[in-house]
């Protein structure tokens, strides 16, 4: 039959792999599929589970990406509670933890990433945490309450989210970073400081500079954080959230070609023909920004599922889009577009001591980043000066009695 | 419960039922009607869950927010009835509401 009827295998059922399979659908492939999944349950949203669904302001069913039965009437076969164990790509076939053998005549690696563990003594110990899965969540949510005192080691977006909600639902929260800033890896050092003092205002504590050596426990369960200058945190729970690793293993001993992560083109395939990688598990071109990366984000994952979904059933190719990510703190929305590439000068616009402000990074008159607090106008806005590559007016960018509409127009 | 009725740029029609306490938005991405993105999953934060309100159900599905009119000031293609969709919660008075979807979501 026609290019539509393919095998197509989809290993990895987070974000990714769930958009990815309804989208080869939705696109008019008549084919089989079958979507893998390592947890128990149906595709699932995670950003909520560090923000509003920890303070538990949504629930099970807004989390999932998909009714129940949309996979048995979309014809999806959905195989949960499963893992690929090796590939063999010149049989074409996918081996499972079940033990089946899979053919394909298309795959696709969805395969995530998963949250880096310290390798500091104690960190096996019960209530040393991290968060990725909904059941991890679950976990974290369970140890969260009046009085409880939470350790968070890393004060990159996940540890701030998770700080904001312990906060909230009364328990007292110390973050602990071991670079001398919070948001090393994710945010400038404007946003790091402003957040730092956003959150030491609300009575988390924040220290800075300070390594984790280990883990104390008391009847096999955490009881307090040591640090390398000697001093001691006492906890409840610690939650560790240190950044994650793609999930890359399986197409690397398969002999595709891997940097961080799998190494794909713009349709997100793979160095074979056959095998495509989206989302956490992929690294690919970014030709806004000319270079190879993973942007560790909901948009990139959906990004790539449209590529691969569109090289797939001969569609044309999405448009490009721009990087972006957010983050729920306490009241903040903090909205970034673009990535920090490149950079030769920041500008701040509008009132940080009124939480509403952004922090343009720009490289000569042209916008490569913005992130955005309470600021929805500079957040879209300078989105789509950095899609057009559109020079901006500094002057006008700066002063905040300049509405955005003005700037960009 | 509500019957919602999706109408995409090329005119196929999606009749839903959507639980009251859904989102709009929610109603159509659980259902897979095509053309509601909704990237954020509902933050209010990606303007790819714009619709465009029928007039005569204009006053039924609420007013904005300021994030919410922030958001759509520099959306594309945006109407005197356009709303993000992951902003109007359905409820039983939402039974029958239309709404439209914008070109650049096909």
């Amino acid at each position: 039959m026609s290019q539509t009827s393919p095998r197509i295998v989809i290993l990895g059922a987070g974000h990714a792999g769930g958009t990815a399979a309804a989208l080869l659908r939705q696109y008019g492939h008549t084919g089989s599929i079958t979507l893998i999944g390592e947890e128990p349950i149906a595709p699932y949203q995670r950003p909520p589970l560090s923000k509003a669904w920890l303070k538990g302001e949504s629930d099970a069913d807004s989390l999932a990406l998909k009714p129940a039965e949309f996979y048995a009437e979309s014809s999806i076969d959905f195989r949960p509670g499963v893992s690929g164990v090796s590939l063999d790509r010149a049989a074409k076939t996918l081996t499972l933890s079940s033990g089946e053998e899979l053919a394909y005549d298309t795959l696709i690696l969805s395969t995530g990433a998963r949250p880096i563990r310290l390798p500091t003594p104690g960190a096996d110990l019960a209530g040393v945490l991290v968060l990725r899965t909904a059941a991890d969540a679950e976990a974290v949510k369970a140890e969260l309450g009046p009085r409880k005192r939470v350790a968070i080691i890393g004060g990159g977006y996940i540890g701030l989210e998770v700080a904001a909600s312990a906060l909230l639902l009364g328990g007292s929260v110390v973050v602990i970073e071991r670079e001398k800033r919070l948001l090393a890896r994710s945010g400038s050092e404007i946003i790091a400081e402003f957040f730092r003092s956003y959150h030491a205002a609300r009575g988390v504590r924040v220290m800075l500079g300070a390594s984790v050596v280990g883990f104390d426990g008391e009847a096999g369960r955490v009881r307090r954080v040591r640090l390398a200058d000697g001093e001691t945190i006492d906890c409840d729970v610690a939650l560790v959230g240190v950044g994650i690793r793609p999930n890359d293993e399986i197409a690397a001993q398969a002999g595709l070609t891997c940097a961080r992560g799998v190494v794909v083109d713009l349709e997100a395939r793979t160095s074979d023909h056959s095998i495509f990688a989206i989302g956490d598990a992929a690294h690919r071109p970014l030709p806004l920004y000319d270079r190879m990366f993973g942007p560790e984000s909901v948009p990139n994952a959906l990004e790539q599922a449209k590529q691969a979904a569109s090289a797939i059933t001969g569609r044309s190719p999405p448009a490009p889009e721009v990087p972006w990510n957010w983050s729920d703190q306490f009241d903040l929305k903090l909205q970034i577009a673009g990535l920090p590439f490149d950079v030769d000068r920041t500008l701040v616009r509008g009132d940080q001591s009124r939480a509403k402000f952004a922090v343009f990074h720009l490289k000569g008159q042209q916008i490569q980043q913005v992130e955005a607090v309470n600021a929805a106008p500079e957040f879209m806005a300078g989105k789509q000066f950095i899609l057009n590559r559109r020079p901006v007016d500094l002057i006008k960018l700066a002063d905040s009695t300049v509405s955005m509409k003005e700037v960009a127009a | 419960m509500a019957k919602i009725i999706y109408i995409e740029h090329n005119g196929s029609e999606h009749v839903v039922d959507v639980k009251s306490g859904l989102s709009v938005m929610q109603g159509a991405v659980q259902n897979n009607v095509p053309g509601i993105n909704a990237d954020c999953g509902g933050a209010c934060s990606c303007a790819t869950c714009h619709v465009y309100v029928d007039e005569s159900w204009r006053d039924r599905t609420g007013s904005l927010s300021d994030m919410e009119t922030a958001m759509l000031d520099f959306a594309e293609n945006v109407e005197p009835n356009s709303r993000l969709s992951c902003q109007i919660k359905v409820s039983d008075d939402l039974d029958g509401l239309i709404v439209r979807l914008p070109a650049t979501q096909s």
